[in-house]
């Protein structure tokens, strides 16, 4: 279960050594924006020792290279898949070609370390109309796509709408990115908040995209994750009706019914799979350790 | 990567800030390294340890390497050093001034 995606800025030694004992379920490694294009050199090389030398526990650990029209885009697949990285966040993806030109790259990469063709996952991230337009292109455009992330601040400024706190001026693409995620069968990720002092604003930022269907959350800062973690925490209430839903449909199976009565509703698969997901995210947040509901001593 | 001392020139990488270390290198005649680090004391031959490490991994017989560690962990300091050694060497991208 990946809820929380927390960027570190590449050239900081500090930060880099804090995502060891961040709460992040992922965290992103930045040669992007937070690095001057004079410092991308070293950041590469910071960023591939720190995932050499540094146990970050099971985090999953992604960089988020630079984008393809700069000349950085080969040194740092090189360094960063040769060090380790799980997946790379491509930014400003607008269609299958830019996910065609990493794959290609990819596959040269890993076959030159002796990796196993395809180990190396993409993040797209979204954040113009073209990209937003052809989401659903891009994410099935290579099975090395695992995610469609939300890149909001950039996506208004390409609209020319201003960003609020609110956020409605994202509901069209929020909802656009998510579909398309969810036709290709991958994650949706949603954009960051960017109030990095505003905990409560980023909780409610979280529960909107909860809603929406989102599977996570991109974050700027440390001061996000409880936010974060805590929308996507289900209500004691909801575990125990999908504890139930569950324990009625394997009885229902082995009646040999499709669908049973709980609690006056009926319970077939969409439900059912409601109530997988929400002991999912039941288990991610510590709130139960098994399948059958049991809490942690 | 091999290197001379007529192939280097001048070159830093790396800050000052904390948990982060900053070295320069200038092209001389022989090798010699100085480390300035608040904790010289604990684990100022194992730095150096490292140092010598990259040092050999590019063949750098040669220059004046100086080091002001402010606690950076060992692979921020191999990670600077490489940067420095990379710049003085091939004036990459990114030369600090």
């Amino acid at each position: 279960m990946r809820r929380s995606y927390l960027f570190l800025p590449g050239n900081q030694p500090t930060m880099l050594q804090n995502g060891a004992v961040l709460p992040a379920d992922v965290l992103i490694f930045d040669l992007e924006d937070s690095v001057v294009a004079s410092e991308k050199d070293a950041a590469r090389e910071l960023v591939a020792s720190a995932l050499r030398s540094i146990d970050y526990g099971g985090r999953r650990l992604t960089v988020r290279i630079n984008d393809l029209e700069k000349p950085y885009v080969k040194k740092d697949l090189k360094a960063v898949v040769a060090a380790g990285a799980h997946s790379i966040m491509v930014p400003k993806v607008t269609g299958a070609h830019t996910i065609h030109h990493i794959a290609v790259m990819l596959d040269l990469i890993e076959e030159e370390y002796g990796f196993k063709k395809g180990r190396t996952r993409i993040i797209a991230l979204i954040e113009t109309a073209l990209g937003i337009e052809k989401a659903f292109e891009a994410a099935t455009s290579s099975s090395r796509v695992e995610a469609l992330a939300l890149g909001g601040e950039d996506l208004c400024a390409d609209l020319g709408c201003p960003r609020t706190k609110e956020g409605m001026e994202l509901l069209y693409s929020r909802s656009r990115l998510l579909i398309a995620a969810r036709a290709a069968g991958v994650d949706a990720i949603d954009t960051p908040f960017t109030d990095a002092r505003d905990e409560n604003g980023c909780y409610a930022d979280t529960v909107y995209a909860r809603s929406l269907g989102f599977d996570g959350k991109l974050s700027i800062s440390p001061h996000h994750l409880r936010s974060i973690h805590r929308a996507f925490t289900p209500t004691e209430d909801a575990v125990a009706f999908a504890l139930e839903v569950i324990e009625s449909m394997k009885r229902a199976k082995c009646d040999g019914r499709g669908a049973v009565s709980l609690r006056g509703k009926m319970i077939d698969l969409p439900v059912l799979r409601q109530a997988e997901r929400t002991l999912e995210l039941a288990r991610a947040s510590g709130m139960i350790v098994t399948e059958t509901g049991e809490k942690p001593s | 990567m091999k290197m001379n001392s007529n192939q280097m020139k001048n070159a830093r990488a790396g800050t000052l800030e904390s948990g982060d270390v900053l070295v320069r290198i200038e092209p001389a005649d022989s090798l010699e390294i100085k480390l300035h680090s608040p904790v010289i004391n604990q684990f100022g031959e194992a730095i150096l340890r490292s140092v010598r490490d990259v040092l050999d991994l590019f063949g750098v017989t040669s220059g004046t390497i100086t080091l002001e560690d402010q606690g950076a962990l060992d692979c921020t300091i191999r990670a600077r050093l490489t940067t420095a050694i990379r710049r003085s060497l091939e004036g990459e991208e990114g030369v600090s001034p």
